[in-house]
């Protein structure tokens, strides 16, 4: 009989067992990527239609995508074009780099006639990560719409600004006054920003959540300035 | 004859006398984290009761070869292959649920009702009646997830699966959601009605 509770016994066991179950995570994990990365490549596009106020069908979502998004393009700091893969870049990743190597990605969106242009967002919320997508009009400084997401806040507090009721208070203002380009600002609900930007109000109990997208509309938006720019005067 | 007696009750006191939550308090941290609102409470439950099920067949059918000073180790490595097998499945096919739900998943490894029972029943059953157990445990936990997620919900946003339950004459007339139910304290407090509620039901369970 084998003596189990030998040093051999004990290290062989776990050896089997770790090779076992490392296996078949491993086959798992190759088996489903393809769907995985599939239901995520979705997501991403229900979230840019959904700055547009667009809800595809679960089973049209691709199909709308490429219905409305008509081109994709890849900017730098300075405005120029450098590419036309935007769904490829990760902003997660970009956002580490200088401004001047920064590759931005741009969605345009052809709706009813006119265009927008839809830009991601990516920041820091209370907990976790939080990121969003915000579609500006065709004059390169009216915003359209806005959509915004999160990983872990807290529901009902910081969880509230995926709502109609945050995400709606963007629509219509406006990133640059008298020519002076200012990020929106997310302010405590009855306050006014220092400055002179336009402004919406927080959600009340998610203070940091609030403050986070505030940065995060800073951080994100800047550097595209110079090829906001270039859209308004092309819009004149 | 006697054996289907103690099937019946391994697979049903779970629900009520011996309830790993409101009965043995364990799984608490999970109850406070998920239940703000019932549709994640749901797959939670579920996700426990596949896991908690699964692992102790496996438990139980290698129980005999294990080495009893790494047992632990083994029955971690294993819920923790099935956790994150389950949550590859969810991103897989319920990618929407998957994303409400986020760490939670990844923190069924930690909650303390699958070491119970793996530790306390499954190392010394048959994979049947430790299956029963796992169904019985689970599900006993998922009904408790279920009544705090209803009640938060319900109070904290006036909504039931993201429907809104709460009429709008209500708030018209002055009626505020309880900010206060969609945070971690009111699902102790939810937790502890229930206990309070089934121990007086209960006298035996009474100290």
């Amino acid at each position: 009989m084998i003596n189990k509770q030998s040093n051999i016994y004990t290290i062989i066991y776990i050896i089997v067992l770790v090779t076992v179950v490392g296996t078949a995570l491993a086959l798992t994990s190759l088996s489903l990527k393809e769907k995985q990365q599939a239901n995520e490549d979705n997501d991403r596009r229900k979230q840019i239609l959904a700055s547009v106020n667009i809800t595809p069908a679960p089973d049209r979502i691709s199909a709308d995508f490429d219905k409305y998004i008509t081109s994709q393009l890849v900017v730098n700091v300075e405005g120029d074009s450098i590419g036309d893969d935007a769904f490829g870049i990760s902003v997660q990743k970009q956002l580490k780099n200088d401004l001047d190597n920064r590759k931005l990605p741009v969605y345009i969106c052809s709706l009813d006639g006119s265009k927008k242009y839809i830009i991601p967002l990516y920041g820091a919320g209370l907990w976790g990560p939080i990121w969003g997508y915000i579609a500006i009009d065709s004059d390169g400084s009216t915003i359209y719409g806005a959509y915004f997401d999160h990983q872990g806040e807290t529901p009902g507090l910081g969880a509230e600004i995926t709502t109609e009721h945050f995400r709606g208070q963007f629509a219509g203002k406006n990133l640059f006054k008298d020519s002076v380009f200012y990020p929106v600002s997310v302010v405590k609900a009855g306050q006014k920003p220092q400055d002179n930007s336009d402004y919406v109000y927080g959600v009340s109990g998610g203070t940091i959540t609030s403050k986070g997208v505030g940065a995060m509309l800073d951080d994100c938006l800047k550097p595209y300035q110079a090829y906001l720019n270039k859209i308004s005067d092309n819009g004149r | 004859m006697a054996d289907k007696i103690s099937n019946k009750s391994v697979i049903f006191n779970p629900f009520s006398k011996n309830n790993p939550v409101i009965v043995q308090i364990l799984g608490i941290c999970s109850v406070l984290a998920v239940t703000a609102k019932l549709e994640p409470a749901i797959v939670m439950g579920l996700s426990v009761i596949a896991v908690l099920a699964f692992a102790n067949v496996i438990i139980s059918l290698i129980r005999n070869t294990i080495p009893t000073n790494i047992r632990i180790i083994v029955q971690l490595v294993v819920v923790a292959g099935l956790v994150v097998i389950v949550n590859q499945l969810l991103l897989a096919y319920a990618y929407d649920v998957s994303k409400q739900l986020s760490v939670f998943i990844g923190l069924i490894i930690t909650n303390c009702i699958l070491m119970g029972r793996l530790e306390a029943f499954a190392m010394a059953n048959r994979p049947w009646v430790s299956f029963l157990d796992g169904i019985g445990n689970g599900v006993g936990y998922a009904i408790i997830l279920v009544i705090v997620g209803f009640f938060r919900e319900l109070l904290g946003s006036g909504t039931l699966l993201g429907i809104q339950i709460v009429p709008d004459w209500c708030y018209e007339h002055g009626y505020v959601n309880n900010g206060l139910m969609i945070l971690p304290p009111m699902a102790l407090i939810v937790v502890a009605c229930i206990i309070w509620i089934h121990r007086s039901y209960n006298k035996d369970l009474q100290e």
